[in-house]
């Protein structure tokens, strides 16, 4: 349920992967105002390159219902070459290429819409490289 | 000197054979492959889009033309299935190619040629000075209704083109449009699926315009035919467009590096644009290339580019449409392409 | 600071209850713990439960729930905490009497899932909403991700971390109160329906409605009540990242340890120490990494260990001996009360079929989402 309002403040990370990276080089997606290792506030503004190595995964099979035409997709925790890490859905694959150490790209998709007459949502998601 | 900077396309990963489409409606398959040359055509994938599409189209773009984005003034994206019917996609382009805030959107419609459209005011931007650059953005998810004859070729991808006058890779050396009231195809508001007028979509109009076009700008720029290394023509099937070139004297030969339809299908607002992606991705220094666009309604748009010296660098800074095509591929069934395509009617929460 | 002792119990069974409400359910829990009491007024009460609105749309169940169980005007706070709201409210009771703010405090927990229509989008909202539900993980997908991480580096296989369900389902088949008492069997196991590889139906704890409600009062009065007390003689909560994706390690939850450690040493006992444990098993997988964070396997051998007999009777410690949250229910604000109540049975001596033999410490350690929040409480029998 991404109504207008929340939806439109999180379009820097999601289209352009805007994150940061604090001084201890801790780099994250979601913005933050500490590092919550350090508990320091420096922080740059970088922004992703999209490439990524795959931690772990699963296979949906039950999805939440705005994404059931989907179903089955892989879902990954991956890292990126920056250190960030961020949770994605895997597509255009076949399932057994999904694996740990896979190597993968963000591409940018829809990611759901808001029923028959809501707004689209799009984001990232990952491909196979 | 002014034209294009930078160029990109994409498709998407997904085919369906036309074999496969025949096999489910009880179509002769052989016929159909010979009677329109086609073989396979792409789908977009359940969360692919015209915007989607317009977007890595764009990138690539940018990868070509490798300027800040922030310096284009404006983005036109034209299409026949914009994921909304009121609300630009342009939008969510620029914020997802980085444009920044200050500039000018607007998305185009007029059937297949809203590309084509958005590649022509782009340019006019630049040439006449209003801006530094700007990007016209030609991309399509289109559908045919089941069972008729353009499911067979109705299929999904864009090609996206930066227009400017510093670092040209292809100088516009000419242009011209042709437009009339021709009702050939349309679709009405709230209708699913579009309807056309048989055989009257031939002569009337795709050959009427393309023609007429085509002719206009060869005289007015004082060239013929032999003068161009290749020729893209807007290509609703895979026979329209060769039997087009024939008829103002365009061999085969320069067809075929833009003829991309019998393994793509028509994307609608991409396909001569696209056509014209496989071009410049081999086209030499120096070589000219002709394209014509088409679109329902109806109305062409004819250009002459020319190849400069720097084109040759930028071919390989992204992927190449044919590479794209033969890449990797997923194929389909009936029923998932249905699926897919939202052909089937789903309960209320879909 | 005073000691603090559990002095009454109740619970609705745990289950489909079509037939009773959000209301209905705290009433009747609410109720059988203040008459197992034996008192008439309380001084306070907490309720815990995740999403009373998006369950129910009703919010507000603080006031809601002290006036059905005929409180009304006593102190009353809904707390959240995802799932381990039901032991927040218990740490929050817990304080108020060990400050001496008040002596006789109520501390329930209720969930009513089954008034949901996409109760999978409910419990995603204990994910990370904007980087986790977004993209479309469900909340049985985090832990199968765990489960994948984890059976890599520790070769655990898939019939051995089948063994947690099947160990749970021959406790909870002695639990009357159970949502389903009966054994399952290995083939059932593996050939479950699919939820989020490698994870199936039977790995994961069901919907489930229910509530359940404990008194708490200073330990010097509760003879006053009882002749058998339970004190609560430890206590920890944590927090941890809300995204599973910046847990340090995917095979470790953080905040139970944390949890652990401060409740471990409050408590004056170790891993050892501890008789039996009911552990928020949420996902089959969930039980195997909360057992090696509380300590009572090694690090990569509490898969193995479970699978060889080590967490039932017999073993070395008795791992939910109320069947889990696998087969006894998981009404999610309820769960952690409910594991409350075992361990006071138990400590009783009053768990029936279930009962571990010569139980003087007992452990309740309840978590929310993939580890954003977890909560160990050590009681003991007095």
């Amino acid at each position: 349920m991404a109504n207008s309002q929340r939806y439109h403040r999180e379009i820097g990370h999601r289209y352009r992967l805007e994150a940061q990276k604090f001084d201890s080089g801790y780099v994250t997606l979601a913005r933050r105002y500490i590092d919550p290792t350090t508990g320091s506030k420096n922080y740059e503004d970088i922004r992703l390159s999209g490439e990524g190595t795959i931690l772990s995964f699963t296979i949906i099979y039950i999805p939440a219902e705005a994404y059931s035409l989907e179903a089955p997709y892989p879902i990954a925790i991956i890292e990126t070459d920056e250190g960030a890490r961020l949770t994605v859905q895997v597509i255009d694959c076949d399932f057994k290429d999904v694996k740990i150490g896979a190597r993968v790209k963000l591409v940018f998709r829809k990611i759901r819409e808001e029923g028959h007459s809501g707004i689209l949502n799009y984001g990232y998601k990952a491909i196979l490289i | 000197m002014i034209g294009i900077v930078g160029w990109g396309s994409y498709v998407p990963a997904y085919r369906i054979k036309i074999s496969t489409i025949a096999e489910q409606w009880g179509d002769d398959s052989a016929a159909i492959e010979r009677g329109l040359l086609l073989r396979e055509k792409t789908v977009p994938g359940v969360d692919e889009d015209t915007i989607t599409i317009a977007v890595e189209a764009a990138k690539n773009a940018l990868k070509r033309a490798q300027i800040d984005p922030k310096k284009i003034g404006a983005l036109y994206i034209g299409s026949e299935s914009h994921p909304y019917a009121v609300k630009p996609s342009g939008t969510l382009v620029i914020e997802a190619i980085g444009m920044g805030h200050d500039v000018h959107v607007a998305d185009f419609e007029f059937a297949c040629k809203a590309g084509a459209e958005a590649m022509f005011v782009s340019y006019s931007h630049v040439k006449s000075g209003n801006m530094e650059y700007s990007i016209g953005i030609g991309a399509d998810t289109s559908q045919g209704a089941p069972g008729d004859a353009l499911e067979y070729s109705a299929s999904a991808g864009g090609s996206a083109f930066i227009f400017g006058k510093e670092n040209v890779k292809a100088e516009v050396i000419g242009t011209h449009s042709y437009t009339s009231d021709t009702p050939d195809f349309w679709r009405r508001e709230y209708m699913h699926y579009p309807r056309h007028g048989g055989r009257f979509t031939g002569e009337p109009a795709y050959f009427r315009h393309v023609l007429a076009a085509a002719r206009a700008l060869l005289e007015k720029s004082n060239h013929k035919p032999e003068d161009f290394a290749h020729a893209v023509f807007h290509m609703p099937n895979g026979k329209f467009p060769l039997k087009a070139g024939k008829i103002l004297g365009f061999t085969d030969e320069q067809m075929k590096q833009g003829w991309v339809v019998n393994k793509m299908g028509n994307t609608y607002s991409g396909s001569s644009p696209t056509g014209l992606a496989a071009v410049l991705d081999v086209l030499k220094p120096g070589e000219k290339t002709f394209m014509v666009s088409f679109g329902s309604g109806a109305g062409s748009d004819s250009f002459i580019f020319q190849a400069t010296d720097a084109i040759t660098e930028a071919q390989g800074k992204a992927p190449k449409i044919h590479d794209m095509l033969d890449g990797k591929k997923i194929y389909l069934s009936y029923g998932q392409y249905a699926a897919y395509r939202k052909k089937i009617r789903y309960n209320d929460i879909v | 600071m005073r000691d603090v002792a559990i002095i009454g119990i109740g619970m609705t069974k745990f289950g489909e209850l079509w037939d009773q409400s959000i209301r209905d359910m705290f009433a009747e829990a609410g109720l059988k713990a203040i008459e197992n009491a034996g008192i008439d007024k309380l001084d306070s009460m907490y309720v815990g439960a995740m999403s009373s609105g998006l369950y129910t749309e009703q919010e507000h169940i603080a006031s809601v729930m002290a006036d059905y169980i005929g409180q009304r005007g006593i102190p009353s706070a809904r707390v959240e905490s995802a799932c381990a709201s039901g032991s927040i409210a218990v740490r929050s009771a817990y304080m108020e009497v060990a400050s001496g703010m008040g002596d006789i405090v109520l501390a329930g927990g209720v969930e009513k899932m089954w008034d949901a229509d996409d109760g999978s989008m409910v419990l995603a909202t204990a994910a990370d909403q904007e980087f986790e539900a977004y993209v479309g993980v469900t909340f049985p997908g985090l832990y199968a991700m765990m489960a994948t991480a984890y059976m890599d580096k520790y070769g655990l296989t898939r019939e051995e971390l089948a063994q947690v369900p099947i160990k749970n389902h021959r406790h909870g088949a002695n639990n009357p109160k159970a949502q389903y008492p009966f054994e399952i069997s290995l083939d059932t196991v593996l050939n479950a329906s699919r939820v989020a590889d490698p994870l199936r139906l039977m790995d994961c704890s069901p919907i489930t409605d229910g509530a359940a409600a404990v008194i708490l009062c200073p330990l010097e009065r509760a003879h006053e009540f009882t002749d058998k007390p339970i004190k609560i003689r430890g206590l920890g909560a944590a927090t941890g990242p809300i995204a599973l994706h910046d847990h340090s390690d995917l095979t470790k939850i953080d905040a139970v340890k944390l949890a652990a450690d401060r409740a471990y040493k409050m408590a004056g006992v170790t891993p050892d120490d501890i008789d039996f444990a009911e552990v928020h098993d949420c996902f089959s997988i969930a039980e195997v990494i909360t057992a090696e964070e509380l300590g009572f396997f090694g690090r990569g051998k509490a898969g193995k260990a479970i699978a060889e007999g080590q967490a039932t009777y017999g073993g070395k410690i008795v791992i939910n001996p109320s069947g889990g949250l696998k087969s006894k229910g998981h009404p999610v604000g309820a769960t952690g009360v409910a594991q409350i109540i075992e361990a006071v049975e138990q400590l009783r001596g009053e768990a029936g079929k279930r009962q571990v033999e010569n139980a003087k410490i007992g452990l309740t350690q309840n978590m929310g989402g993939s580890g954003g929040s977890s909560v160990v409480h050590i009681l003991e029998a007095i």
